[in-house]
């Protein structure tokens, strides 16, 4: 243990203590292995149990935007072998557990024309490497798995995997709607795999650096000891997070960027021949997948595990990261609950047309924010302003002239 | 060390040579995929972190999308087990010519270059000193090479976008 971990308050430095005690239990030749291991499992562990309880308060919380209560019923199940039985519902709390028993359970369906081993490759394929990014990502102060200098790209990396797995998905089922979703759905990562990356560039050219916990710590600053210094807080930083929300929407097939999956037009999507725990891979590989994006989201713009002022430090750094965390994720839903979901040709129009341009020139506006660091007293209103107008003024003409000659639709028969 | 060094070969070399000999083209296409990926292991392996990342980027990411896409718009008719033999001597012939000559100047390449002798340590470069290194010393090759990949970029798309004329019969 560190000299600098050893200064902290206890509950920061608590799981770490708890992993190296279980480490100390260990033979020594084997405590290398433990450690890591011990990280994996943390990982692997924490981020599946968010997983359920996230796919619960997706149910509950679209079921109250539509009226209705929602999964409550499921409680806990009555074993025989018990005196008396808890009749508690828990809120519907322990429904994705009776989910994975269901998904576990069900008859597992491969089609005889399907190419087997690619078929059963793909769900595999997609949760290892959606479960991969979760390495990079500081839950908090002291607790990143692993700390890289290429940190980032490596999360973009491990993540690009995922279209592959879709395109094996799609292909192996041997059905013509899985494959043509497929093609549509890859055009659709492609294109906002691009405004992805590009609203992530003006953190790497204003910090300098790709390190994930640099970046973090490059934004525990305060102005007045109260102002956060959080990259959302800048133009260039606000303009690039709400691009990055865009894209993260669209890679993760989420409403309304849901195509992929689009029911009314092609079945279920590369997912038509899957059932069983195929299926609910799959399905968490898109929950992990959205998870990793959000926690990057935070880490690079919301200042990751930092708290938003001082005096709120005391909260230990992990609750900070995942409450943010919890944000986001509650926002994607609130989105699901709220847009309607776009054509193909809107969607890729959207990322071409929109947000690329607009993701180029945010690059442009961060590299101005950099070079005018040393501005200081009634200069640096001026170079607020020039980076407000920077990002106001191409989103105005960008999106009048786009939406030139298109008027709200009329409706004739239905008003 | 030099045990994960074999099997990354392995990995790269056997994954290359499947990919060869497989009727299936889409296999293949994953295979090569598979053997892109050992590339970057074995620059895991060499400490070259920045390189791997960017190679499974590239390569895993998005060359492999190009591959598969021509693939399947280019394959003709269903089956897709049908032999592809040399229909005649002169196709084999010219096959072997041009592989020979391409092995003879990489070959050549390979052996003139005058590679420094390694320095007792090896040099710890990180993220920063690559980028810093590419931009100054190699700035010229890079906005040269960004300059012919978007003139690429741009021809793709021309021949790509081939615009037919509008509907007649409904300005008729």
């Amino acid at each position: 243990m560190s000299a600098v971990l050893a200064s902290e308050p206890f509950l920061e430095r608590a799981p770490l203590e708890l992993r190296d005690a279980v480490v100390q239990l260990l033979p020594a030749p084997a405590q290398w292995l433990g450690h890591h291991l011990i990280t994996i499992l943390a990982v692997v562990l924490g981020f599946s149990l968010f997983f359920a309880f996230t796919t619960v308060a997706e149910r509950k919380l679209l079921g109250r935007l539509q009226n209705r209560l929602g999964p409550n019923r499921a409680g806990v199940p009555k074993f025989s072998i018990l005196p008396f039985h808890l009749r508690h519902k828990l809120f519907g709390l322990s429904q994705p557990f009776a989910d994975a028993i269901k998904a576990l359970t069900k008859e597992d369906i491969v089609p005889a024309a399907a190419d087997k081993l690619l078929h059963f490759l793909a769900p595999v394929v997609v949760v290892a490497f959606s479960l991969m990014t979760f390495a990079v990502l500081p839950v908090g102060r002291h607790l990143v798995p692993v700390e890289l200098d290429a940190a980032l790209l490596y999360f973009f990396a491990a993540g690009c995997a995922s279209e592959l797995a879709l395109f094996m998905a799609g292909w192996s089922s041997r059905n013509k709607y899985s494959l043509l979703a497929a093609m549509r759905a890859l055009a659709q990562l492609i294109s906002y795999e691009l405004p992805l990356i590009l609203s992530v560039v003006p953190i790497v050219l204003v910090t300098g650096t790709l390190s994930t916990v640099a970046i973090v710590q490059s934004q525990g600053v305060w102005s007045f000891g109260l102002l956060p210094h959080w990259f959302v807080f800048t133009p260039w930083g606000f303009a690039g997070f709400i691009i990055f929300l865009i894209a993260t929407l669209a890679e993760t097939n989420r409403s309304p960027f849901d195509l992929p999956e689009a029911e009314s037009e092609l079945v279920a999507g590369h997912l038509t021949e899957y059932s069983g725990f195929k299926y609910a891979l799959f399905f968490m590989a898109e929950y992990f997948g959205m998870t990793a994006l959000s926690g990057l989201g935070v880490t690079l713009f919301l200042g990751g595990w930092q708290a938003p002022a001082p005096f709120l430090e005391f909260i230990p750094s992990y609750l900070w990261f995942m409450g943010k965390l919890v944000g986001m994720l509650v926002f994607f839903i609130w989105i699901r609950g709220t847009l309607l979901r776009l054509r193909i040709d809107q969607l890729t129009r959207l990322s071409w047309q929109f947000l690329v341009p607009l993701a180029l020139l945010n690059v442009g506006n961060a590299a101005f924010w950099s070079l005018t660091a040393h501005w200081s007293g009634p200069l640096n209103l001026v170079r607020w302003a020039i980076a407000l107008a920077l990002v106001v003024t191409p989103f105005l003409l960008l999106g009048r002239t786009l939406s030139a000659g298109f008027a709200p639709r009329t409706y004739r028969y239905a008003s | 060390m030099t045990v994960a060094l074999f099997l990354i070969a392995g990995l790269m070399l056997g994954s290359a040579g499947v990919a060869l000999l497989l009727r299936n083209l889409i296999h293949s296409a994953l295979l090569l995929v598979a053997s892109w990926a050992g590339v970057a292991a074995f620059y895991l392996w060499a400490g070259a972190e920045f390189v791997a990342f960017a190679q499974i980027l590239v390569y895993v990411g998005a060359i492999s999308m190009v591959v598969l896409f021509a693939v399947l718009l280019t394959r003709q008719g269903l089956e897709i087990s049908r032999p592809v033999e040399p229909d005649a001597q002169w196709r084999a012939f010219s096959a072997i010519t041009v592989g020979a000559c391409l092995a003879a100047v990489l070959g050549s390449a390979i052996l003139s270059t005058k590679l420094p002798a390694a320095t007792a340590t090896a040099p710890t470069l990180s993220v920063k000193d690559t980028g810093l290194e590419l931009m100054n010393h190699h700035g010229a090759a890079l906005l040269i090479v960004g300059l012919i990949l978007t003139v690429a970029l741009l021809g793709a798309t021309v021949l790509a976008a081939t615009d037919k004329p509008q509907k007649t019969e409904d300005a008729a």
